[in-house]
């Protein structure tokens, strides 16, 4: 486990350094105490914690039917492909630094403008995987089954769709880690409940211990999420896992 | 009695303004159960041809016809089996043999028992449930002449179907495929690049010119049935042999007008051009 070891060395490295420099532990608290504080406040970091994830959850819900509706869409008609697609990029280009307090102020401190943030940073690489998924497909492959009589309806549930699927895992795996981030963004710029208010209050009354222990929910949430594709991906697509396997040998 | 029979078919692309001939008038026939092989030089049109038959491009003259009458829906006739075997990586060996079937409307269920049958013969029994990633090159092009087959098409169109394999692989295949033909008696059409493989398994070969495509001669191949591979160096084999590469040395070296067009258009056939010949050819 070199993760394991090197984490280790670390958290030492900055349990040593917090203890005998004499830093306060409102600059730097040292990782036993944010061990400690953030233990003793679970339960409030827990119920913080539950708008958050239910934000991500409904966010990255929303994005990936709104990016798979999409991507279908455009693989089917080139020319709503060539009318979409930049408007997706141009999407990607909105600082949502700037849009998440403008979505406050439109629509109020509750749930709906978090899921909205949270789906507008991750469809864009559920698409993105869709896309360069289905463009993937083997030209012969399709040839073959039109050549056995096969229609575009056909040919795209028989050959298309299951060529896209492992982009569309990737696609799935990069947004998957966005999520958590941006609902704690949407929430750090008005909430009433979520890590992300929590963590902007314990800042501004000088917890960073707090902060921090919130940092660390939120990653291993994050790091869950991201693992739990895997194991997603391996039930839908075993063959995919199954090849890789033997080609990697 | 011809099952299939086509006449002057002909078929050009376009690069850029200029129209590039590929098959300049095709004429060809089979019997029913008969095995006939198309040969030609690299580039020659042949895929196009094949294209073609199975109705992936649309003809610019000629017709089709199936037992004797102007064929309707021309993807009706032909079971194609292309080169790449094209086993889908995510069905099981069994569901990719199926797959025609499916597509034309019948249960999984159904489809599988159709084929279950046939597998021994096709040497996949046990391997039904296998990925095709774990089959050898030739299980693998042996599935996927299951796949061909399974559609019940009157004619099987063989596009080079063993030129992706190792030669010792494709010599059993050839011999296999030999002594399946026996047995089943497909009316069938194979494209190859292999002299030998044509003569061994055909009843008659066509020589195809040089692009743009058409037929120059024909050979029967009045070897008896069974033929083992030792029939390779029999003299009659061998003097149908020389006889075809004679037909196919004419048009490589030859003064005729069409060779130096299809020198011309070398470059065309290395790029991006028009068509499967690139890849293929």
């Amino acid at each position: 486990m070199p993760v394991a070891t090197f984490a280790l060395c670390a958290l030492a490295i900055w349990e040593a350094y917090a203890r005998t420099s004499g830093i306060a532990p409102q600059v730097l608290p040292a990782p036993s105490r944010v061990l400690r504080e953030g233990w003793a406040f679970r339960e409030l970091i827990g119920t913080h914690a539950v708008p958050t994830l239910q934000a991500s959850f409904l966010g990255f819900t929303l994005s990936m039917v709104v990016a798979t509706v999409l991507a279908v869409v455009m693989d089917f008609s080139r020319r709503v492909r060539a009318a979409l697609y930049p408007a997706l990029v141009a999407s990607q280009t909105i600082p949502i630094i700037a849009l998440a307090p403008l979505m406050v102020i439109w629509f109020g401190f509750g749930l709906g403008p978090k899921v909205a943030v949270v789906a507008l940073v991750t469809f864009f690489p559920i698409t993105v995987g869709w896309v360069d998924g289905f463009k993937s497909t083997e030209a012969g492959a399709v040839q073959l089954l039109r050549s056995m009589g096969a229609g575009s309806w056909q040919v795209f549930c028989k050959v298309r769709l299951p060529s896209a699927l492992p982009s569309f895992f990737s696609g799935l795996r990069i947004a998957i880690v966005y999520a958590v981030v941006g609902a704690i963004f949407a929430e750090y710029v008005g909430a009433r409940y979520g890590l992300g208010i929590f963590m902007q209050l314990q800042k501004n009354s000088f917890r960073t211990d707090l902060v921090l222990a919130a940092m660390f929910v939120t990653a291993t949430i994050s790091i869950v999420l991201f693992l739990s594709t895997y194991l997603v991906e391996r039930l839908v697509i075993p063959w995919h896992f199954a090849a890789r396997r033997l080609t990697d040998r | 009695m011809r099952v299939i029979e086509v006449r002057g078919l002909r078929k050009s692309f376009r690069v850029g303004a200029e129209p590039l001939p590929v098959l300049a008038g095709v004429d060809l026939a089979a019997g029913r159960g008969e095995f006939v092989s198309l040969i030609g030089p690299s580039g020659c049109g042949k895929s196009t041809l094949f294209n073609v038959l199975v109705g992936l491009e649309p003809l610019d003259a000629g017709e089709v016809r199936l037992n004797g009458e102007a064929a309707p829906g021309k993807r009706e006739l032909f079971a194609y089996m292309p080169q790449q075997d094209l086993l889908f990586p995510w069905r099981r060996v069994i569901d990719n043999i199926t797959l025609g079937l499916e597509v034309q409307g019948m249960s999984r269920r159904r489809a599988r028992e159709r084929v279950r049958p046939l597998l021994p013969t096709f040497g996949l029994e046990g391997f039904e449930h296998a990925y095709p990633f774990e089959l050898s090159g030739g299980m693998r092009q042996r599935a996927a002449l299951l796949r061909t087959v399974v559609q019940e098409r009157p004619v099987l169109l063989l596009d080079e179907p063993f030129g992706a394999l190792d030669s010792l692989t494709r010599t059993t295949m050839q011999r296999w495929l030999e002594q399946l033909w026996e047995r089943f008696r497909w009316t069938a059409l194979l494209i190859t690049h292999d002299v030998r493989e044509a003569i061994f398994l055909s009843d008659r070969v066509y020589v195809l010119s040089p692009r743009p495509a058409h037929v120059r001669a024909w050979l029967e191949v009045p070897i008896p049935r069974p033929r083992a591979l030792a029939v390779m160096a029999t003299p009659p084999f061998l003097e149908i042999e020389r006889q075809v590469r004679a037909l196919l040395d004419q048009g490589a070296v030859g003064p005729r007008e069409n060779d130096r067009d299809a020198d011309e258009w070398e470059p065309v056939s290395a790029g991006d051009g028009p068509g499967e010949d690139a890849r293929h050819g």
